[in-house]
């Protein structure tokens, strides 16, 4: 019997998990970028929500209509308002109804959408046909009677993200079903049947983890649409009128004609806020999009 | 093109408008709002009449709107009302009917949506066009990338901010309004001149807003057609670039292009309507956002299915004209 020597292979370490991590994200830059300003609007509401006294975020709480100054950093408005205060809580007010609404909607879409996929016949055309019938209808406008016909004592943070949530599972659920449709046609799925493995398992067992990259995707892109129209609404008024959500102060502001009066300030901070919030999630979601597309994928 | 793709296309349409109808029908109905007795205690304590009678009053306005009928009754009503065009009347603006109200506002924002949205697709299409051509020269391929980081940027917070830097800071064009105040609307060239100076910003917002959704998605394809053999084939037949530009790269995407246009509508009346509020300007925009703060319900749900039947009738319209724009493609 001849004697198998082992050949030396050269040696090779594999990075650490830090180490690829970091290298990933200098090849993602839009996922980069979109993270720090994230982190960076996160820590600005965390100082601010230890800093400031959240009454100045309402009403009648500080001197009126102060241009941006050592005190006031970011002005006072015409209702007495300190817009460094209203930032803070309103930055803070619009995440809640983003992820809330985005959370609540990746769910319904996910569970309807893998629903749709898996059982087919009947179940998949009523669910499909209800999407397709809702696709052509502007969902703002729905969205403007909802609120419209609430009464405003009543709308709060949560009626909001529930009036976003209520027309806004159709975009996942397309997604969703899409990706399951076409996972539960591969291999190992029918192997997984072949053996024996029963319908649950093989659904939060094999199908699962397989759509996790989707659904994350799914999530920011809702969170950010949720923001949108959130946005939206409180941009016509229909928002709780006494929150300082970023939407109500540009509302305010233009029913007052702050550029008319020199307030060039009161519509500005505001909308820079959303620049920023609205940009970080873009560049992540690009990013993301690019970790769930492996197709794209770029390599070192 | 078969009758029977029609037919479906057709019903299709009315289940959309149907559907609509039936959620402006019953979330009014199912919230604890009354639009008339609000509209009449506003009425009473600006002093009107002595709030003794309201009961009455707002016993025979309900009367007058049919709210003393049977639910069944009244969703037939409704229903039968949608489809003749009959959106009601306003409660703040009595007697004119909503349909009067959307009919004065509706020139302008046809004027804005349509000048911006071509302006707009056209532009987005040419630049991702060119930002995917290897031939084009760098300085014209980098043009585009400006816009693309706009995208972020809803329309309405560009506004704003062109507010702001063009209106405010530099005093180039007006704060807002369609016109100047005290101008009365005639058609002397003055006048139009006036109102187009009031038409740039909110323009422009609408424009900067959406160039960069059409620059990416032109983009994408542009690159894929580069791999096409039929490319080569024309590069090979000594064909001349501006030739190929046009007849392979821009023929052969405007089809997704203009399906991607169909999907944008949505987005493109909300869009307009939120600039419009926040400009001032007297379209559709501001009939909603008057009917908002005047707690109007008839008009706000009389805009929301107005716009609703005319976006739903536009996508099946286009979807119809598809064989046109590719001749490849046979409905049915």
């Amino acid at each position: 019997m001849a004697t198998v020597t082992a050949v030396p292979q050269p040696q090779f370490r594999q990075p650490g998990r830090a180490r690829l991590l970091i290298g990933y994200l200098r090849r993602n830059l839009s996922l980069l970028i979109g993270l720090v300003m994230l982190a960076g609007l996160v820590l600005f509401t965390l100082i601010g929500l230890l800093t400031i006294d959240p009454k100045d975020a309402y009403p009648l709480s500080v001197p009126t209509r102060r241009p941006p100054s050592l005190e006031y950093p970011f002005g006072t408005d015409f209702f007495g308002r300190d817009l460094y205060a209203a930032m803070v809580v309103g930055l803070w007010q619009t995440a809640l109804i983003g992820v809330l609404a985005g959370a609540i909607g990746t769910f319904i879409g996910t569970v309807l959408g893998f629903v749709s996929a898996y059982f087919g016949g009947w179940v998949d055309n009523t669910i499909k046909g209800i999407c397709q019938i809702l696709t052509p209808i502007p969902v703002l406008l729905i969205q403007i009677v909802i609120a419209g016909s609430l009464d405003k004592r009543y709308v709060t943070i949560y009626t909001m993200a529930l009036i976003v949530v209520l027309l806004a599972w159709m975009g996942p659920t397309l997604v969703i079903r899409s990706q399951v449709l076409s996972m539960k046609e591969r291999q190992f799925v029918a192997v997984a049947k072949l053996s024996g493995v029963s319908e649950w398992e093989i659904i939060f067992k094999e199908i699962l983890p397989n759509l996790l990259p989707f659904i994350a995707a799914a999530f920011v892109a809702q969170v950010f649409s949720a923001m949108i129209a959130s946005f939206y609404l409180a941009v016509l008024g229909l928002g709780p009128l006494r929150e300082p959500l970023l939407g109500n102060i540009i509302w305010a502001a233009q029913s007052q004609g702050a550029f008319f009066n020199g307030w060039w300030w009161w519509p500005i901070i505001p909308s820079v806020a959303i620049v920023l919030i609205l940009g970080s999630l873009a560049l992540i979601n690009m990013g993301l999009d690019e970790l769930a597309n492996p197709r794209v994928r770029r390599t070192e | 093109m078969k009758p029977v793709f029609l037919i479906k296309r057709f019903l299709f349409l009315i289940l959309v408008i149907w559907s609509a109808a039936t959620i402006t029908f019953f979330i009014p109905r199912l919230s604890p709002r009354n639009p008339i007795r609000e509209r009449f205690v506003e009425l009473a304590r600006m002093g009107g009449f002595s709030p003794a009678d309201l009961e009455q009053i707002v016993a025979s306005y309900s009367q007058r709107f049919g709210l003393d009928k049977p639910l069944y009754q009244q969703y037939f009503d409704y229903m039968s009302a949608v489809f003749r065009f009959d959106f009601g009347v306003s409660l703040n603006k009595f007697p004119k009917t909503t349909v009067e109200l959307i009919m004065e506002a509706l020139p302008w924002t046809i004027g804005l949506l349509l000048a911006t949205t071509i302006i707009a697709f056209v532009l987005g299409n040419l630049l991702g066009a060119v930002a995917a051509w290897p031939k084009a020269p760098n300085w014209l391929r980098a043009t585009a990338t400006p816009f693309v980081l706009l995208m972020g940027v809803p329309p309405v917070i560009m506004g704003v901010l062109l507010l702001f830097f063009i209106g405010f800071r530099l005093k180039l064009l007006p704060l807002g309004g369609a016109y100047s105040i005290g101008t009365v609307p005639t058609f002397t060239l003055e006048f139009v001149l006036d109102a187009a100076r009031h038409q740039i910003l909110p323009a422009l917002a609408l424009i900067l807003g959406s160039v960069g959704g059409w620059v990416l998605s032109m983009r994408g394809m542009g690159v894929t057609i580069q791999g096409e053999d039929y490319v080569t084939f024309a590069e090979h037949k000594g064909l001349g670039p501006f030739t190929i530009f046009r007849d392979y790269y821009l023929r052969n995407a405007l089809l997704p292009q203009a399906t991607g246009l169909v999907l944008a509508l949505g987005a493109v009346v909300t869009n307009g309507i939120v600039v419009e509020s926040i400009f001032g300007l007297p379209g559709v925009g501001r009939v909603l956002d008057q009917a908002i703060r005047s707690n109007d319900f008839i008009v706000i749900y009389g805009i929301v299915l107005f716009i609703t039947i005319a976006v739903a009738t536009l996508m099946v319209a286009v979807e119809l004209l598809y064989p046109l724009l590719d001749p490849r493609i046979k409905l049915d």
